[in-house]
């Protein structure tokens, strides 16, 4: 098929940037959103120029690298993928593609759709862990048993890969969904629950530091969410935010 | 006479012993009242009238103005002058350090080439006790002072970080990727190994140690695995007091699962990610450290090269991949965690950034590398569907579990599938060849993957495979989700005849176990793998080899460590699922952390190192030169083109199955494909920014001189074993034949430019606790 693509160009982090229109031919609907975009970078280094820059690397939806904002959502129009899990089988001949980075103040662009989201590590270094060193004489691992129903909602917290789109997408560039996924792991469990009043306070106070904005529970985050993390963590990390509060 | 006489000079001469002061920048930076640590240096002879050189700091300290740079002219031989108010003493104190380290002498071992694996004594079940209660142990206050840098934050990498600062050490963490957290242990699936025996079922440490040296094809360390196997059940406590969300049973206690080439269940998971809920413990541990500000984390950051001063690694050049800015790190000690090499093959389930550039690096500066031929070719991955496509899907090996691999009986009925005109689902049951279950009815879809990807291949080369290019067959789990259904229904009480009621119970159980596999498989594919059975087809995974490393996980760089995929220790010539994970986290949680104390107690009074010695201001001129030399060279064609036909020659010789004409034929045409590469290679931009080609083509430059040493490697191992399969060596039958005769050797190799003449160094392997036999899954 033959696309349209109007893509965001920014030289570095200084520059201003705009968008640029590249027309591309003979793409299969068998490849991923990234193969199209190899493609087109091939095409645009043999004709001398410089290739869009993008961050990508496990290419099967699970490291969180990649980050593009495609035809005005996160990850595309696919649902429960990463952009690139997404196909080129969801777009049509002669259809015209917006591409652009995750857009957010705490999210500077480094170049093209690459954007820095070292806030999102500063704010797990703030508290997303468990305090234990590395010994080989801690407790046996079935002597803390773990109610299934309990550790089965920790796993899906567990799951976020940190890519962004819930920022992305959220018109106040919140990072609640990010947060509560990280808080709820560690209160679901027994493990986490010796921390978990500074770890939430923490988290969130970084949160606030780094720049994102506050949630007014418009659910974007889920919706656009590769993982899709539940708004119950949401609520989840606003208790344990209030009950921490009134313990401090 | 005079032969004597030689004799006498020479060994004499091969104990030289001498003091000097140990400048941390150039001399002339330094004033007259300077103080400097005083050093011996040890000459070894390594033949050839080479010599080795060990530097012992003293701890004694000495100003340059009373430092007599001619004591070994004068008769008293005292190197501090009378004007140090201490001379007396300090001397008294050198002589006796010189007297005890000459004494010592004969019991330091140099390499000299010859490889000395430093196993250490005692039966195989208290090695490792016995090693960790001799080696010598760095006092916090000291490890204070002590800077150590980890290439990769991986599972090996991450934990290793997180361990050594916890330990007190000042780590300095480097990743490639914009956060520690996505380096490719990530997209680990199905699960980690540990001998636990929650199941009961008759697993111990002995076993996991015996499944693991069997199913390695006995081309691994007895006593490494031993240690693996011992530390494994650590892991999983570690991991859990960490927070890691494992599956659990209804009881909340931990579930397991089995994979390849076992007969029991030993394998902890977190559905299909357990690679990534380990790496986010271990993140999380090095996230405790970054806050305390005992890691230094930089991402976006390669590896360029190491710098060896005195022998000893001391520092590495990277590349800030954001700037294209070139720096220098300086440590104590470094140790590589850079993952596996599967990319030289262009497409395989590794991350597209992976790559084998730190390694090889190493390799380049005296690092023997060792089986580079032993690569896994997983059996379970999405096959492939067109020249654009850009790396593969695994499949985890756990869908074997429950999923049933065939390919039809006749070959019209293939021809038929491949043309969509027939429908796996209407292929009758007995027109089916479940053809693991009926070559090894014992494991069946469970033996190991080298074993079950040339069973595929033998299957699609005879014409029975079955998507588009004849290369895939099924993985069917509709007896599962019948088998499940029932069970459901059985306990739920309801009507275990009706069928579609039995599928969808079925399907919801599958639905809880692979979950998240369906879906990406569903993604990729675009068909419901619930409903129609899924295509596989073998794909590159994983590398056994790497870099050499004795028993403490040394390299042949004194203070050059390699963990994780990047060593070459424990798996042998074919790797079991679910025990990547397991020697990922033993090799950074467990063992490095005890080995590594041992050699930095040398350097409690060592202090700061300077990034600004001449050694490290050399490297990074040559790193600066190779990128200058690549970006000139404005050829026409991108680096994917030079990459894709690597692959290729790499694939189409060695691959699933070797030859000594291919193998010889892609020496040559890997040979050819350099010269083009650095004639006709095009780059855009420039090195001073972020450059993605430019990052990819010094990767490839590497890869390249990988694929001929890896050839080479394939190329003299005249026997069958694990992953490496020698036509001319198989059974009647088509099974491999080792030769254990000749063959029961680990390759290391030592660099040499010209890479067909590197040289070949043989660890031998001894079995003392397992009898080699012929692996049997039948």
């Amino acid at each position: 098929m033959k696309l349209f693509l109007k893509i965001w160009r920014q030289k570095d982090s200084k520059e201003k940037g705009k968008i640029v229109n590249y027309e591309i031919d003979k793409i299969s609907e068998d490849m991923s959103f990234l193969e199209m975009m190899d493609v087109l970078n091939e095409k645009i280094v043999l004709n001398g120029g410089d290739p869009v820059a993008f961050d990508h690397d496990c290419r099967e939806g699970i490291c969180g690298s990649c980050s593009m904002f495609i035809n005005g959502e996160p990850h595309g129009p696919d649902r429960g993928v990463t952009t690139c899990q997404l196909h080129m089988r969801k777009f049509k001949d002669g259809d015209t593609i917006y591409i652009e980075p995750f857009r957010s103040r705490a999210f500077p662009i480094i170049k093209d759709l690459v954007v820095d989201r070292t806030a999102f590590d500063r704010i797990q270094q703030a508290g997303g862990y468990i305090s234990i060193n590395t010994s080989g004489n801690t407790l046996d691992a079935n002597t803390i048993p773990i109610e299934k129903e309990n550790a089965d909602k920790a796993f899906d917290a567990a799951t976020c890969i940190g890519c962004g789109a819930c920022v992305a997408t959220c018109k106040n560039s919140s990072a609640m969904l990010f947060v509560s996924a990280k808080v709820s792991q560690f209160s679901l469990l027994p493990q986490g629950k010796v921390e978990a009043t500074d770890r939430v306070l923490n988290m969130v106070k970084q949160m606030d530091l780094e720049g994102f904005g506050n949630c007014t529970n418009t659910g974007a985050c889920h919706v656009e969410c590769p993982k899709g993390i539940s708004l119950d963590y949401i609520a989840k990390l606003n208790t344990e935010y209030a009950k921490a509060s009134l313990k401090k | 006479m005079t032969g004597k006489r030689c004799v006498i000079i020479f060994s004499a001469r091969m104990k030289k012993i001498t003091y000097s002061l140990n400048y941390r920048k150039p001399k002339n930076q330094y004033f007259d009242h300077d103080e400097l640590v005083v050093c011996l240096r040890y000459y070894h002879s390594i033949g050839n009238g080479k010599y080795k050189v060990t530097k012992k700091s003293t701890g004694i300290k000495c100003k340059l103005e009373d430092w007599d740079t001619d004591w070994h002219k004068s008769n008293n031989r005292h190197p501090i002058k009378s004007s140090d108010p201490d001379y007396l003493e300090k001397n008294t104190l050198l002589k006796n350090l010189s007297v005890e380290l000459h004494s010592h002498a004969k019991n330091i071992k140099v390499s000299n080439g010859v490889l000395n694996s430093k196993i250490p004594e005692g039966s195989l079940d208290m090695k490792w006790t016995n090693h960790k209660n001799n080696v010598r142990l760095v006092s916090p206050a000291n490890k204070r002072n002590i800077d150590v840098i980890v290439v990769g934050t991986g599972l090996a990498g991450g934990s290793a970080s997180a361990t050594l600062a916890e330990q007190g050490y000042n780590v300095k963490a480097f990743c490639f990727q914009d956060s520690s957290r996505r380096a490719h242990s990530i997209a680990a699936q199905g699960g980690i190994n540990a001998a636990k025996n929650y199941q009961g079922d008759g697993d111990s440490v002995y076993r996991l140690f015996y499944d693991t040296i069997k199913g390695g094809d006995y081309r691994s360390r007895e006593a490494n695995v031993y240690r693996l196997a011992e530390v494994s059940t650590s892991i999983i406590d570690q991991c859990v007091a960490q927070g890691v969300p494992f599956a659990r049973e209804y009881g909340g206690l931990l579930d397991n699962r089995s994979f390849g080439g076992v007969l029991v269940s030993r394998t902890f998971y977190a559905k299909g990610q357990t690679g990534q809920q380990l790496l986010l413990g271990a993140y999380s541990a090095m996230n405790r450290q970054i806050a305390r500000g005992k890691i230094k984390m930089y991402s976006r950051h390669e590896m360029m090269d190491i710098v060896i001063i005195d022998g000893k690694a001391k520092g590495i050049i990277t590349r800030n991949l954001v700037t294209g800015e070139i720096e220098s790190h300086s440590a104590h000690a470094v140790v590589l965690a850079s993952g596996g090499y599967g990319n030289l093959f262009y497409l395989s389930t590794n991350a597209m950034g992976s790559n084998v550039s730190a390694a090889w690096k190493v390799h380049k500066k005296g690092a023997f590398f060792a089986n580079p031929s032993f690569t896994q070719i997983h059996p379970t991955c999405i096959p492939v569907s067109g020249d654009y496509q850009s790396k593969l899907t695994l499949m985890s090996e756990s869908l074997r579990n429950d999923g049933r691999i065939w390919v039809p009986k006749k070959l019209e009925d293939a021809k038929k599938i491949r043309n969509n005109i027939l429908k796996p689902t209407d292929v009758p049951e007995d027109d089916r060849d479940y053809y693991l279950e009926r070559r090894y009815p014992a494991f069946g879809n469970l033996v190991p993957r080298d074993v079950a990807s040339r069973a595929a291949k033998e299957r699609c080369d005879s014409g029975y495979g079955v998507n588009k290019t004849g290369e895939a067959v099924f993985l069917d789990f509709s007896s599962s989700i019948i088998r499940y259904g029932k069970e459901k229904a059985l306990v739920k009480g309801l009507d275990v005849n009706d069928l579609n009621l039995i599928k969808s119970l079925g399907e919801d159980v599958i639905k809880a176990k692979y979950g998240n596999l369906f879906q990406m498989y569903e993604k990729i594919v675009d068909q419901d793998p619930y409903k129609t059975p899924m295509m596989i087809y073998p794909a590159v995974h994983y590398t056994m080899g790497g870099l050499w490393v004795d028993y403490n996980l040394m390299t042949t760089i004194p203070g050059c460590y390699a963990i994780g995929e990047a060593n070459f220790s424990d798996h042998g010539a074919n790797r079991l699922g679910a025990s990547a994970l397991m020697q990922g986290l033993a090799d950074g949680y467990f063992v490095l952390p005890n080995t590594i104390n041992d050699f930095l107690a040398d350097d409690i009074k060592t202090g700061p190192i300077d990034n600004e010695l001449p050694e490290f201001t050399q490297a990074k001129k040559s790193v600066e030169d190779s990128i200058e030399k690549l970006m000139k060279i404005n050829g026409t064609k991108t680096v994917d083109y030079f990459h894709k036909k690597l692959g290729k020659i790499i694939w189409n010789n060695c691959g699933m199955s070797r030859n000594s004409v291919d193998l010889k034929s892609a020496i040559k045409e890997i040979q050819k494909l350099k010269k083009q590469f650095y004639s006709d290679l095009l780059i855009p931009g420039d090195q001073f920014s972020f450059n993605e080609p430019l990052a990819k083509a010094l990767r490839v430059a590497d890869f390249m001189e990988l694929g001929e040493l890896f050839a080479l490697d394939a190329l003299k191992r005249n026997e069958s074993c694990g992953g490496h399969f020698r036509e001319e060596f198989q059974t009647k039958e088509g099974e491999a034949m080792r030769n254990d005769e000749e063959f029961t050797f680990v390759s290391a190799w030592e660099y040499n430019k010209v890479i067909e003449n590197s040289t070949l160094h043989k660890e031998k392997l001894l079995f003392d606790n397992v009898e080699l036999k012929n692996r049997s899954y039948k």
